[in-house]
């Protein structure tokens, strides 16, 4: 009992010992060297930013920088959590839909002054891109890379349908008769006994390769169709963007594109929403059950890549009455406010919005990077590995044909209504009252 | 004297238990009362609670997403427990009467031991519309391509089945083991008056069976209101909200759209309904205890 109770003792000794060292040690770490934790949540792009980091820590010896990486769904829980426990990464990469919340309960360091103080060059950046993290002259975050959407086909399946891909250049759109898309699409779909869907002998219900395929869990933006067309159809998604309160998806163009996509199923040129895969698109293009789909800049390696089944080009959107459109959709690195070394972060962030850091993550070809000339070595990079990607960023440059997605409260509340709603309307109910009643919806979150 | 020595032991037995309620209170107390206390807060995580009264469940009892929720999860419950147990207690019948071969009870048991994503996934594949084997299947028997997860009325029934067949060998086993503890000689005894095996498991196995199958009702039934990771991986809830189960909506509500009160009341309001479910069905156990004494 004796022995024990005196085992006992040393050991409570010791944690106290341990927590008192624990405690001068933090102590340190606030006068001298310091590590800064930084999040992100694609592993393609940790390596870069690892980069990044070893040359930040040589240029600043005494702060280094710990990333973190985790997948995108366990990213946003893993970063709330961490922010009610008052324990989040000093430094972490946003997104449009979650980023919101994190403004709005005060979460974020406004780091307007710290641009000021610094004259950071803010034009450096590609349109706009440094305006989407702004509310009011508040500022939540310095731009860090951008993707936008292109056509992506079965090349091989394109050529045996006899479509010449230079006429995939120049496609037209309207919700009427879908203009030269909808010919393409078509012609691209294949049933049973290898006739096309402009042959009148066409057998819709036995479709061997769909000329398109859609997707339908794809939130409030349609970020991967729905919204592109949407948008060259004139639809615009809310009063103003970022931080707009009033939604508009009761806009008859909005109601018909989604009807035009009903036409496509009917037709037989697209799957039914009821008959449809829940796997996802690349793998239906890959089995060669799909021949065309809307595609992100980010799928670009998994298209062109070595992990490809078949081969893969992309074309541009086709441009409907208003011209072509593409969602482009920035990333940003934020500050939490709640830091204890709120300077070494903002020297890392400046570090990763510039130059300097988006080059290297350029030079990697993962990601567009924010600053332009960045972005050049990423199609270099591209290029290089003999992929042809300029589309993406001839339409990221092209006046007037990019939008942003929106960036609003309630983003993912307003993401499962509106989703719901175009799925119940693809699935038979009527498309403008269903868009109608969602609307009504999404507009009483902001009451 | 023999009293003090009673009051001993009762002070020893609580130094033993000491652990076990240190754990219910830690782990099972405190997050039950913030559970409760966050259900009347305006608490979404990143803010200071305030106190709102009722507001989340008068908000919650006018949702028609919850309700939605609860019917599609008694929807499920009814396709899953009627499945499961009809099969197991098949299954079980055939292992207890015609053969007790270990490895064919091992072989069973082996979709239980499949982690639940994995079993989505798996099944995600072979259902699957467009590359699915099932659905090869089907079309070289003519029968068209059939929406497993995406159809508004077969994504349910889908994921029903798939649970079933996770589930049904363990059932089974739990079924067996019931049945084994009926005596022998009552079915030899049937046996020698001739009585034909359907008849055997009417008038025998089945009342005999009763207490160790109301326990599994009740065991599986709490399970099936738990419905969340198949549906998690192969669904995620749709197609528009006919797989939202009410363990899917408390989740989106906590941990998509940090509604963490309003989630905490939804919970309460599922503790509830599954607290009446299991009172009624531990009466029906308590009544059919003496059936074998």
């Amino acid at each position: 009992m004796n022995r024990r109770s005196r085992a006992g003792a040393a050991l409570l000794a010791l944690a106290v010992a341990g927590g008192l060292a624990a405690c001068t040690k933090a102590d340190d770490e606030a006068a001298g060297p310091v590590t800064l934790n930084y999040w992100l949540w694609d592993d393609n792009q940790k390596a870069s930013y690892q980069q990044c980091a070893d040359a930040f820590h040589t240029a600043n010896p005494d702060v280094t920088i710990k990333i973190s990486q985790s997948a995108w769904n366990e990213y946003w829980q893993n970063l709330t959590t961490q922010i009610a426990a008052g324990d989040a990464p000093d430094v972490w990469t946003n997104q449009g839909s979650y980023y919101p919340q994190f403004v709005s309960s005060g979460q974020i360091l406004d780091i307007q002054p710290y641009v000021t103080a610094d004259k950071v060059d803010l034009s450096q950046y590609s349109g706009g891109l440094a305006d989407l993290f702004t509310k009011g002259d508040q500022r939540f975050g310095l731009p860090k890379d951008w993707d936008t959407m292109a056509l992506v086909y079965n090349t091989e399946h394109f050529t045996k349908q006899g479509i010449d891909p230079a006429s995939l250049q120049n496609l037209t759109w309207n919700p009427t008769d879908g203009g030269t898309f909808e010919q393409v699409i078509a012609k691209a779909t294949v049933d049973a006994n290898g006739r096309n869907g402009l042959d009148p002998a066409f057998d819709k219900t036995k479709v061997k390769v769909f000329g398109f395929l859609p997707e339908w869990a794809d939130g409030s933006q349609g970020q991967n169709g729905w919204g592109e067309l949407a948008a060259s159809n004139g639809f615009t998604y809310l009063d103003k963007n970022p931080w707009g309160t009033q939604y508009k998806y009761d806009d008859p163009k909005l109601a018909e594109t989604i009807d035009w996509f009903k036409h496509l199923i009917a037709k037989g040129y697209s799957p039914a929403l009821d008959k449809a895969s829940t796997l996802s698109r690349d793998a239906l293009l890959n089995a060669g059950t799909g021949a065309l789909t809307v595609s992100g800049s980010w799928m670009i390696n998994s298209y062109l890549g070595e992990g490809a089944k078949l081969k893969f080009a992309f074309a541009p959107l086709p441009a409907g009455p208003q011209g072509r459109k593409t969602a482009i959709n920035g990333l940003s690195d934020a500050i939490w406010a709640g830091t204890k070394h709120k300077d070494e972060a903002w020297k890392w962030v400046k570090y990763l919005a510039s130059a300097d850091c988006q080059n290297v993550v350029g030079g990697n070809g993962v990601v567009f990077p924010a600053i332009k000339s960045a972005s050049e070595k990423a199609l270099a990079a591209h290029q290089s590995k003999g992929r042809d990607v300029q589309v993406f960023v001839s339409e990221a440059t092209a006046p007037g044909g990019t939008y942003f997605l929106p960036i609003t409260e309630h983003g993912n509340e307003v993401s499962q209504i509106v989703q719901d709603a175009i799925q119940a309307a693809v699935l038979g109910a009527d498309t403008a009252t269903t868009l109608k009643k969602a609307n009504e919806q999404v507009n009483a979150l902001f009451k | 004297m023999s009293s003090t020595k009673q009051r001993d032991d009762r002070r020893a037995a609580w130094w033993f238990l000491l652990p076990v309620l240190v754990g219910f209170a830690v782990f099972y107390g405190y997050p039950a009362a913030r559970g409760i206390w966050y259900s009347v807060t305006d608490y979404t995580m990143l803010n200071t609670p305030t106190y709102v009264g009722a507001e989340n469940y008068t908000k919650l009892l006018a949702d028609d997403q919850f309700w939605n929720s609860m019917l599609v999860t008694a929807w499920y419950v009814v396709l899953n427990i009627g499945s499961q147990t009809l099969l197991a207690l098949g299954i079980a019948t055939l292992m207890h009467r015609l053969t007790r071969s270990v490895a064919l009870r091992a072989m069973l048991l082996l979709p239980w031991l499949v982690p639940n994503v994995t079993v989505g996934l798996l099944w995600m594949w072979l259902l699957d519309t467009n590359l699915g084997f099932v659905n090869h299947l089907l079309d070289a028997i003519g029968v068209g391509p059939v929406g497993f997860f995406t159809d508004e009325s077969w994504a349910m029934p889908s994921v029903a089945a798939v649970n079933t067949w996770a589930y049904t060998g363990y059932t089974a086993l739990l079924l067996y083991a019931g049945m084994l503890q009926i005596p022998h000689y009552l079915y030899e005894s049937a046996a020698i008056d001739g009585a034909p095996e359907w008849r055997m498991f009417r008038g025998i196995t089945l009342p005999l069976l009763r207490p160790v199958l109301a326990l599994v009702l009740v065991v599986s039934l709490i399970g099936s209101f738990q419905i969340f990771d198949t549906i998690a991986v192969t669904t995620k809830g749709g197609p528009v909200a006919a797989t939202r189960v009410i363990y899917y909506f408390i989740y989106q509500q906590a941990f998509k759209f940090f509604h963490l009160s309003y989630a905490a009341a939804a919970a309460i309001c599922l503790a509830l309904v599954l607290g009446v479910l299991t009172a009624i069905q531990m009466r029906l156990l308590r009544a059919s205890r003496s059936d074998l004494a």
